[in-house]
């Protein structure tokens, strides 16, 4: 019997799920950085809540790229250098499934453990807690599509020995609409103005990515495969 | 394009930057028939092979599954091949078992049981819930030919099958060969020694 796309991609996922929860160093890197990176910032600066507020949106929003960033390099890697990769490709499904496959698993467990940890840095950077729902959607979001401009990058840099350098330099570009967006939604929802405009940009930016993105990785992993 | 031919390659080119590595191989094979392709180190072996697989585009030449081009057929024409590189591609974190879940499920649906028989045909079940990041290089290669069997492929690529195997290995992965050549199936296997197989053998000399 064969096995439809749906099914190919739901066990990718289990795939890179169970992958990731056997080497948790590498879920666990990326989060530590988070949090040491945003707490440090309260202490090198004054104690003053109201200075830190209002760095609060930046500071936020520059370590969660940075450490999803960290993450992106191992997306595709490990599974080239085992030959892994090759299986996949050759499975019969197009490259397109199993690149999508691949990242949104990598986002379910790099992504959405950062949204769950950045109430601890928002409380510590003093954001009212009134602003947490604006700051949890828009990391989401933000998060997700980190992750699809980060697999074209992934996808384009695993054959280079120091592809994490390049992948920072094809990335961050791309991913500063998301800081501006996401970084504006948190400071609206701050200072108590609507976040709704910031937060529909930061959703559009999300489907356009989740639509194309996958068919640019996977002409990058073909590229890079041969 | 010959229809008769159910794999074809013809006058396939490739170049790795300024390395004329293949300079118009062609081959045919036909249902129960093996080639067996050989030649000295760095003479396009294993490149011929991801070649047929569609893992690499030729810069000139073609190949062809049942008279059509596999540029136009990929994915179909992928779901029929199972393809051992020269590494046993297994994910050291995951058991054997797991592996094998994952890399054949992608091709057709499959239980535990079937994947744990195919795991006994080739000598390694008692390695079946082990990670394969504690077997032995032969052990792996074991696993990664029960993976072959499992997928119930048409066609099998195997680059250097034999590496790492004792006598008994060797002995079983002829009989599989020959096992599934004699029941209808292709197969391309790069080895350096002569292939004693009681199936239709063709030999492809590559240079360098």
């Amino acid at each position: 019997m064969t096995v439809s796309a749906w099914q190919a991609f739901w066990l990718i996922v289990q795939r890179e799920m169970r992958l990731s929860f056997r080497r948790p160093e590498q879920l666990l890197q990326p989060l530590v950085f988070f949090l040491i990176v945003t707490t440090l910032f309260p202490l090198g600066l004054s104690l003053q809540l109201s200075l830190l507020r209002d760095i609060a949106p930046g500071v936020l929003w520059v370590a969660a790229l940075l450490s999803a960033l960290l993450s992106l390099d191992f997306l595709f890697k490990g599974d080239a250098d085992d030959g892994t990769l090759e299986q996949l490709a050759l499975s019969g499904h197009g490259l397109t499934v199993i690149v999508a496959a691949k990242t949104l698993a990598h986002w379910l467990v790099t992504g959405v453990a950062l949204v769950l940890v950045s109430p601890i840095v928002g409380t510590a950077l003093g954001i009212p807690l009134g602003a947490f729902a604006t700051m949890l959607l828009s990391l989401a979001l933000g998060t997700l599509t980190l992750s699809w401009l980060g697999a074209i990058g992934a996808g384009l840099t695993i054959g280079l020995r120091r592809g994490n350098v390049l992948l920072s330099l094809i990335v961050l570009p791309l991913a500063t609409p998301l800081l501006i967006f996401g970084a504006a939604a948190t400071e609206r929802a701050i200072t108590g103005t609507s976040p709704v405009g910031a937060l529909y940009f930061l959703a559009a930016l999300c489907v356009f990515t989740c639509t194309l993105a996958p068919f640019a990785a996977a002409a990058a992993l073909r590229i890079t495969l041969e | 394009m010959n229809m008769s031919n159910a794999l074809c390659v013809e006058k396939v080119h490739v170049w790795r930057g300024d390395r004329h590595v293949l300079q118009g191989v062609s081959a045919q094979v036909q249902p129960q028939e093996l080639l067996h392709i050989s030649g000295p180190n760095g003479a396009g072996k294993t490149t011929l092979l991801r070649v047929v697989s569609g893992l690499l585009r030729p810069e000139q030449g073609s190949v062809s599954w049942l008279g059509q081009s596999i540029a136009a057929i990929r994915t179909d024409y992928q779901a029929t091949l199972a393809y051992a590189s020269h590494e046993p591609a297994l994910k050291g974190d995951l058991t054997a078992l797991e592996n094998l879940r994952f890399a054949v499920g992608l091709k057709r649906r499959i239980t535990a049981d079937e994947l744990r028989a195919s795991l006994a045909r080739t000598g390694v079940a008692a390695c079946a819930d082990l990670p394969a990041r504690v077997l032995s290089a032969g052990q792996r290669r074991r696993v990664a030919m029960a993976r072959v069997l499992a997928m119930s492929a048409k066609v099998w690529l195997l680059d250097e099958p034999y590496t790492n195997l004792d006598a008994a290995g060797s002995e079983l992965i002829s009989e599989l060969l020959q096992t599934h050549v004699v029941g209808g199936g292709l197969a391309l296997v790069v080895a350096h020694h002569e292939l004693k197989l009681g199936c239709q053998v063709r030999r492809l000399e590559l240079n360098s």
